[in-house]
């Protein structure tokens, strides 16, 4: 699959209360959890950032709480990948499991500009940066996990199996 | 070659003979757990699949403890979802507002982990349970109904730290500043996907609800687990919480647990990526400043932060034990004009408690609150929110930005006796100063 959209730059340990605050978790809903993302330490990226954009952070992304809601809250407001130099390991196996595209890379988020296009390839985990016309590549998931998001998330990946048995 | 007891426990809850460090595994899990935030979404999810029965009404807990009493309709909506779940599939471990106390609090003093066990919940403090010599670990709400479903959850089995503690522990000092001095030395980051092995002779003296706060707060260095290898503190604790007439246990413990337990350890050649040893003899309280757990400096070294708030409570240190510390300091003073305090019991066992010790009488006498048990305001939900430029002084877990009301409100971690001294004085001090 590849994505495109522009990049919207975040810091170090962003964590899920920075994501998505306590005060939103009475809805599942992804759209209404959507409209609240990012608000405490980034008022201005709901207003500008456009469907299929890209958040590109630091180290420790996602540390903090298990709730599911901070990804579904990413995913809700249109953002279609997040790249962080680490990622914090519950967010990470939520991400797996909801079907968000996250992608691990040492050296792309430093290199990475805000508003910057880029274009990825999750299959082959390579990072485009157009604007700046450089490459960069990131860790590869582990087959199990692979294969995990390869069926669209965790549930559908039990389903699938059950129904091969 | 030789085992940590993560690897031990999780090796045992596979069908496998061997089991190394990053691997994959399929673990049967022991309990399960999710609240009134996370058991929505995996009860939706586990819907959706076609669930139809629970793989063991015995082996969920369901605990709606972060915005009850109900805080609003929303909320209501959210535990009604619950609560109707648990009536279908005949959950045996569900606990309404009455009988309910904050989850992490409320599942050891229920008699409901043992030593050894594997537990996973939907909350991210889950690894709470390590202090019993469990593996326990926070994840989502999907893994949650990937286990209601097959009882299974995917793991990957992780490497070790091993944090050696030595020396004998100061007045005032406890298992919340243990680890909040160790999320200080390692960072926020700094045990990320690791099992956080805790030992030496500062813990093997350590009392059980210490260990169940530096347990509680291993999350915060990213660590998958915190673990402490069970004793005779721990078998003492499961003595006496298997032996309450009235409360339900999942299994009693018979004499060949015990024994199992007692050589539930690492092996002497087990593999560490790291060895931390840290000499805490001088250690004082520790204060964690705004806005990250790992910003940490002795009591005494934060001078002239004036307070509008404090709060003893929550899965860190909502114990009685919390609640006893807090008491002694507050009998007989005033709590600072300027400043609201809030105590909030972890479980009703622990409110009881207090009653008949009359440390009820304390708080209330001293210009308190004492609340029934939840999460509130601890990650914002209710009973105690800041407003802007409000600051608090909590027993809680993190002080992230806007974590416990408006984005520019601050908290500040600590312990009961630091957060109790800080209500009398309206600023954050050394509880000696009281």
């Amino acid at each position: 699959m590849i994505l495109n959209g522009k990049a919207w730059k975040f810091k170090d340990n962003v964590n899920t209360d920075e994501i998505i605050a306590a005060k939103y978790l009475d809805t599942t809903d992804p759209l209404d959890l959507g409209r609240h993302c990012m608000e405490t330490i980034s008022p201005d990226f709901l207003k500008k950032a456009q469907k299929g954009d890209i958040i590109v952070a630091g180290n420790n992304f996602g540390c903090g709480s298990s709730r599911e809601h901070a990804p579904i809250s990413i995913k809700g407001c249109g953002v279609s990948c997040v790249i962080a130099k680490s990622f914090a390991r519950i967010f990470f196996r939520n991400s797996i499991n909801t079907g968000l595209p996250i992608l691990e890379s040492k050296d792309a988020p430093d290199s990475i500009s805000e508003g910057d296009e880029i274009e990825i390839d999750l299959e082959k985990g390579r990072i485009k940066n157009l604007t700046k016309n450089t490459v960069y590549s990131s860790q590869p998931f582990p087959k199990f996990m692979q294969d995990i998001v390869k069926e669209g998330g965790w549930l559908s990946y039990l389903k699938s199996n059950e129904n091969k048995k | 070659m030789g085992y940590t007891i993560t690897e031990k426990i999780l090796l045992k809850h596979t069908n496998k003979s061997a089991i190394s460090a990053g691997e994959f595994i399929m673990a049967n899990v022991d309990l399960c757990l999710g609240n009134d935030i996370t058991a929505p979404l995996a009860i939706k999810e586990a819907q959706k699949y076609g669930l139809k029965k629970v793989f063991d009404n015995k082996r969920v807990a369901l605990i709606p403890d972060h915005f009850t009493p109900n805080k609003d309709v929303n909320s209501a909506n959210q535990c009604k979802l619950v609560r109707d779940f648990a009536k279908k599939h005949n959950i045996e471990h569900y606990y309404e507002v009455g009988r309910m106390g904050i989850e992490h609090a409320l599942l050891p003093e229920m008699g409901l982990v043992m030593p050894g066990d594997l537990v996973v919940g939907a909350d991210s403090h889950t690894c709470t349970y390590g202090a019993l010599g469990a593996f326990s670990t926070g994840v989502g709400s999907t893994d949650l109904a990937g286990v209601y479903i097959t009882g299974k959850v995917w793991l990957k089995v992780p490497e070790a730290i091993k944090f050696i503690f030595k020396g004998k522990l100061r007045k005032w000092v406890g298992g919340k500043d243990l680890i909040l001095y160790t999320i200080f030395k390692i960072g926020v980051e700094g045990a990320n996907y690791k099992a956080m092995e805790f030992c030496g002779e500062t813990i093997e003296k350590l009392p059980m609800d210490d260990r169940l706060s530096m347990c509680n707060m291993a999350i915060e260095a990213g660590g998958k687990s915190g673990i402490i290898a069970p004793d005779d503190i721990t078998i003492d604790y499961i003595k006496e919480v298997t032996s309450q007439k009235s409360e339900v246990t999942r299994k009693r413990p018979k004499a060949k647990d015990f024994k199992a337990w007692a050589g539930l350890k690492s092996d002497k050649g087990a593999k560490y990526v790291k060895v931390h040893e840290y000499d805490v003899s001088k250690l004082e309280p520790q204060v964690a400043l705004p806005h990250l757990p790992s910003n940490v400096k002795p009591a005494s070294e934060v001078k002239n932060i004036s307070i509008d708030q404090s709060v003893i409570g929550s899965c860190t240190n909502g114990r009685i034990s919390d609640l006893r510390m807090a008491a002694s300091i507050l009998k007989g003073k005033k709590v600072n004009s300027r400043v609201r305090l809030i105590v909030i019991p972890a479980t009703q066992k622990i409110y009881l408690q207090a009653l008949k010790e009359g440390l009820i009488e304390i708080f209330v006498k001293a210009g308190g609150v004492f609340s029934t048990p939840t999460c509130g305001p601890c990650l914002g939900g209710h009973m105690g929110i800041l407003t802007k430029g409000e600051r608090a002084i909590a027993t809680t877990n993190r002080n992230f930005l806007g974590r416990m009301g408006h984005p520019e409100s601050e908290v500040y971690l600590s312990n009961p006796a630091v957060a109790a001294a800080s209500a009398v004085k309206g600023r954050i001090v050394h509880p000696d100063e009281v």
